[in-house]
């Protein structure tokens, strides 16, 4: 098997990624960088390309969508599961592109690495989407955090910037260490990595009861999966990488590596330890519950709205990680539509926090957002769309991927866990209402820059269009989701 | 069928207004004098469309008529279904009428944003036509909790110095109560495996399971209603609210609770309305009783007006449980018959409240000196809210009172009370600020009504009487429907009673 040339096509749109990224890396070193001018320019150039290999990408994926295959000997797959995950992961990324720019030069950061780090750092999140062993999982997951650890860091004469850097770096390789210990241990225990060969060996009924030392494992695989996706508890870094970050990468670390880590969660614990379900439901649970309830309790005391953003953030995993304790189709469905759904809602509301500047420097309290409805009146209604949309209310988006989770959780017979969802909904409700309060209720003082740059402006009103259409067009996503999940759950 | 789709126009005329409002540019008096004649203009039209509803509903079927059906939700057994029967078919023309007239009542109140203004109370109108025919249960609950959206901003955005405060609490309680509603939604359509309101009306849910169901629904309800003892967002809301934003307020959304116990309790859990009768009954006597007591001793008329909404809202609650005909449409009939009289009050209030920018019962005394025109249309809404024979606040009391006395004296005479304390506190009001003499300084130029308000109060006077003098208009329309209703909640609550005697 090894000597034979593997199949490359399934594994087309990461070879292109990879390819252009480089290409796009030579390009900008060997661009004349006289003067700050001509390190603008460049970065602008590189962006720009950085974004239509983005979309070319899509493009790609799209080619490969309908069937499953497996390829490099099984340790990668590409099925409409990983397909629905790696449009999704594109979005985001060339969204966060998209919003970056104009921030990036305004704060005199603009470098054209920045936009090579995002595409690697794609790459990295498209490999975890499509991984169907342990290894190639944890190289994926590491392709993708180290180009992190540096973005976070990309403002490195920001004190906060190098701190929330230095902190994820740190907290990011613990996780890592633990997710690759718990792997060895189920290498150990069952002398297998791959998911395939995993999940046969737990099937049916005459399966080998899963000794505790696997059970430890996968306990490891789920602490540094739950590190990743900031679940309770272990979301600590979370606010504090959140606030110091440079805003558009706050934007890009709330969504894509989420959904990323996402995605990689359900292909782990429903694949190969699918049929572990009891063992480890009642962790998914706790985490889940957990999550839920600080994100809704913690942020309502928040000042910095970034921060805010990042309990927001922990509480959606909350509600998506119900999902999973579910486990069935319907489940991961739910799943795949509420991270849809919070990619735009959350890319959104970044663009938002985005225009929050005032005489050429950002501002990040929630009270500066006094009186936006009247110097920004559609951008405020947006920000009211999006905030409207992450607690849950009807008609907009956000209502309906609640409803597919709850439905899921219901359908199941779990109604405490589904009770519990929808009262810390509520609670939450109560911090994005004050968002929108400071937003349309409180006078103005200073008020904030106008005009808005473009790209912002477009991001803005193209997200929350989806975010307010959803409902009349809800095949468009809800299809994929269907699709996606029968693909994973079709042995 | 009719294929005109007349209740769709209905929902969404109303939000092509809003998105033409958006639309407006230029000047910000331009702006503003656009804005206000799109919105009357849509909104108007949206009441003839409904006339036309109303010259065409059939009175002598219970089934749903009207009906419009599109698959939607996909895997999801959802389609978007809408239709009415003789339950909701006046909550609709109850709708489109208050909504012109809350529009023509802030057209001079309302200065600020008229723009938004508008918007937000056309897009409440689609959410509230939309919440009376939906057909399905999931766009039920999409239009009755989107309603929350435009009510916070109209109430935060335009409302009085509390408004902060007033909006959060209406939105947070009322969301407390309706995402519980949402589970039990989720879990009947997981049950039934539909969420059409038609089929779900023929579906017998488990006893034990009614229940559950029974209670979820109780909770969203039971604080829309409001019922007695989570009122208390309702007078925080009312005081702070624009009078336009009361209007709406105190004539529609409370209206809500109403219709979801007529449409989904008693209906589709007949078993558990029966367990849960009693508490009914003793939240809505404590809600007659204890709220026309605290009506009495308040300084602030809207506040006043509030607490009676509390009250007659008790009425309507147990003349629903009743589950005989005579107490339902009692029920159905005090809720319009609410509707129009109450919104008409906080007009009433909003009046002079444009004069002198207070609602202080203590600032005002002897109006009839210099209002006259005023003083006449005030006295025929208060006597509408005391219910007086020959408004139509006397017809759903006393329907209400003959349903229940024929169940339960005791819950009737405790009920009726409520009639007498109705009268003391209105009667109180209506001399402290009508009689007596003219000193206040302030009141000394204070204006009668302007042609405007005349056009606003006189249909509603003319309603109140009509319903009132010639009540079969209206119950005509509602009386096979409620038969209907009752026919089926006994002959579950009969079936289930034989099986219980056949074990």
């Amino acid at each position: 098997m090894m000597n034979e040339i593997p199949n490359m096509v399934p594994a087309l749109p990461e070879i292109f990624v990879a390819g252009i990224g480089m290409a796009l890396l030579m390009l900008g070193v060997f661009q004349k960088a006289d003067d700050a001018a001509a390190e603008v320019r460049t970065s602008r150039m590189i962006t720009r390309l950085g974004m239509i290999t983005l979309v070319l990408a899509m493009m790609l994926v799209a080619t490969v969508a309908g069937s499953t295959f497996h390829t490099f000997g099984g340790m990668f797959i590409s099925d409409p599961f990983a397909v629905y995950f790696k449009v999704l992961i594109l979005f985001a990324s060339a969204l966060t592109l998209a919003i970056s720019q104009n921030y990036m030069e305004n704060q005199g950061i603009a470098r054209f690495e920045y936009t090579v780090l995002v595409i690697f750092a794609t790459l990295g999140m498209m490999m975890m989407v499509s991984a169907s062993n342990l290894l190639s999982l944890y190289i994926g997951l590491e392709m993708q955090s180290l180009s992190l650890y540096v973005i976070a860091t990309f403002n490195r004469d920001d004190e906060r910037s190098t701190e929330a850097g230095l902190k994820y770096f740190v907290l990011g390789a613990v996780a890592s260490g633990m997710l690759l210990y718990g792997s060895s241990l189920v290498y150990g225990f069952t002398g297998t990595t791959d998911f395939a060969v995993l999940g046969h060996m737990f099937e049916g009924a005459h399966a080998p009861q899963a000794s505790i030392g696997l059970i430890v494992g996968i306990v490891f695989i789920l602490a540094g999966l739950s590190f990743k996706v900031s679940a309770v508890p272990f979301h600590m870094w979370t606010p504090d990488v959140y606030e110091g970050a440079p805003t558009p990468v706050t934007a890009f670390f709330s969504v894509g590596p989420k959904i990323a880590a996402i995605a990689l969660f359900i292909r782990v614990m429903v694949g190969p330890f699918g049929d572990l379900v009891e063992h480890w439901q009642q962790i998914i649970v706790l985490i889940s519950v957990a999550s839920m309830l600080l994100g809704a309790f913690a942020a309502i005391n928040q000042t910095n709205i970034k921060r805010m953003m990042a309990y927001s953030s922990i509480g959606h995993v909350g509600y998506a990680l119900i999902g999973l304790v579910v486990a069935n189709e319907s489940g991961v469905r739910g799943i795949m539509i509420y991270m849809a759904v919070y990619l735009f809602m959350n890319i959104g509301a970044f663009a938002c926090i985005l225009t929050m500047r005032r005489a050429g420097r950002m501002v990040e309290n929630i009270s500066d957002l006094a009186g936006m409805s009247k110097t920004h009146p559609m951008i405020a209604a947006a920000l009211a769309v999006f905030m409207f949309s992450m607690a849950g209310i009807p008609p907009l988006a956000g209502f309906f991927s609640k409803l597919y989770i709850f439905f899921a959780a219901v359908e199941a017979g779990y109604f405490a866990l589904a009770v519990i969802g929808v009262l810390s909904s509520v609670v939450g409700a109560f911090y994005y209402l004050r968002i929108i309060k400071v937003v349309y209720f409180d006078p103005p003082d200073e008020s904030l820059d106008t005009p808005v740059d473009r790209n912002l402006g477009l991001v803005i009103f193209g997200t929350a269009m989806i975010i307010v259409l959803f409902i009349a067009f809800p095949g468009v996503i809800i299809d994929g989701a269907s699709t996606a999940a029968a693909a994973l759950f079709a042995k | 069928m009719n294929y005109f789709p007349i209740l769709s126009l209905l929902i969404f005329v109303p939000l092509i207004g809003a998105v033409f409002i958006l639309a407006i540019r230029g000047e910000q008096e331009v702006v503003n004098r656009n804005a206000r004649h799109v919105a009357l203009w849509t909104s108007s039209a949206v009441f003839l469309l409904s006339l036309l509803l109303w010259a065409g509903f059939d009175n002598s079927t219970a089934d749903f008529q009207f009906v419009e059906q599109v698959r939607w939700m996909p895997d999801f057994n959802i389609a978007y279904h809408v239709g009415v029967d003789g339950i909701s078919v006046l909550f609709v023309l109850l709708t489109t009428l208050l909504t012109p007239i809350c529009i023509l009542a802030s057209w001079e109140s309302i200065q600020e944003r008229v723009k938004e203004y508008m918007i937000a109370f056309l897009v409440l109108e689609t959410m509230m036509v939309g919440m009376f025919v939906a057909l399905d249960i999931f766009v039920f609950y999409i239009f009755f909790e989107a309603v929350l959206l435009p009510m916070f901003l109209i109430i935060g955005v335009w409302g009085g110095p509390k408004r902060v405060y007033a909006a959060f609490k209406l939105f947070l309680y009322t969301l407390l109560g309706s995402v519980l509603m949402l589970i039990a939604v989720l879990a009947m359509y997981v049950d039934a495996g539909t969420a059409d309101i038609p089929t779900l009306l023929t579906h017998n849910f488990s006893a034990s399971m009614q229940t559950w169901l029974w209670l979820a629904f109780f909770a969203s309800f039971a604080v829309k209603m409001p019922m007695w003892p989570v009122h208390t967002w309702l007078p925080d809301a009312h005081v702070e609210a624009p009078t336009a934003g009361s209007v709406i307020l105190a004539g529609v959304l409370l209206k809500f609770g109403g219709y979801g116990f007529l449409r989904f309790s008693l209906p589709m859990f007949p078993l558990a309305t029966l367990d849960f009768t009693p508490l009914i009954y003793t939240l809505s006597i404590i809600a007659i009783i204890y709220t026309s007591l605290v009506a009495l001793a308040q300084e602030d008329m809207k506040k006043l007006i509030a607490y009676s909404s509390v009250a007659h809202m008790g009425f309507v609650t147990i003349g629903t449980f009743t589950q005989t005909v005579q107490g339902v449409e009692g029920a159905i009939y005090q809720m319009l018959s609410h509707g129009v009289v109450s919104a008409a009050l906080f007009l009433i209030v909003g009046v002079v409240y444009d004069r002198i920018h207070s609602r202080e019962i203590t600032m005002y005394g002897g109006l009839v000196h210099r209002m006259p025109v005023y003083a006449l249309a005030f006295m025929v809404f208060m006597l509408a809210s005391v219910g007086l024979p020959g408004t139509g606040g006397f017809v759903g009391e006393f329907l209400v009172l003959l349903g229940t006395f024929q169940v339960n004296p005791w819950v009737a005479a405790l009920a009726s009370t409520g009639v007498i304390l109705g009268a003391v506190y209105m009667l109180y009001l209506y001399r402290r600020i009508i009689f007596g003499q003219l000193t206040k300084e302030h009141l000394m130029k204070i204006t009668d009504l302007s042609k405007r308000e005349i056009m606003i109060f006189a249909p509603l006077a003319v309603l109140v009487l009509w319903m009132g003098i010639y009540p079969s208009s209206f119950l005509d329309v509602m009386h096979v429907s409620v038969n209907h209703l009752i026919d089926r909640v006994e002959t579950a609550q009969a079936a289930s009673h034989a099986l219980l005697a056949g074990r």
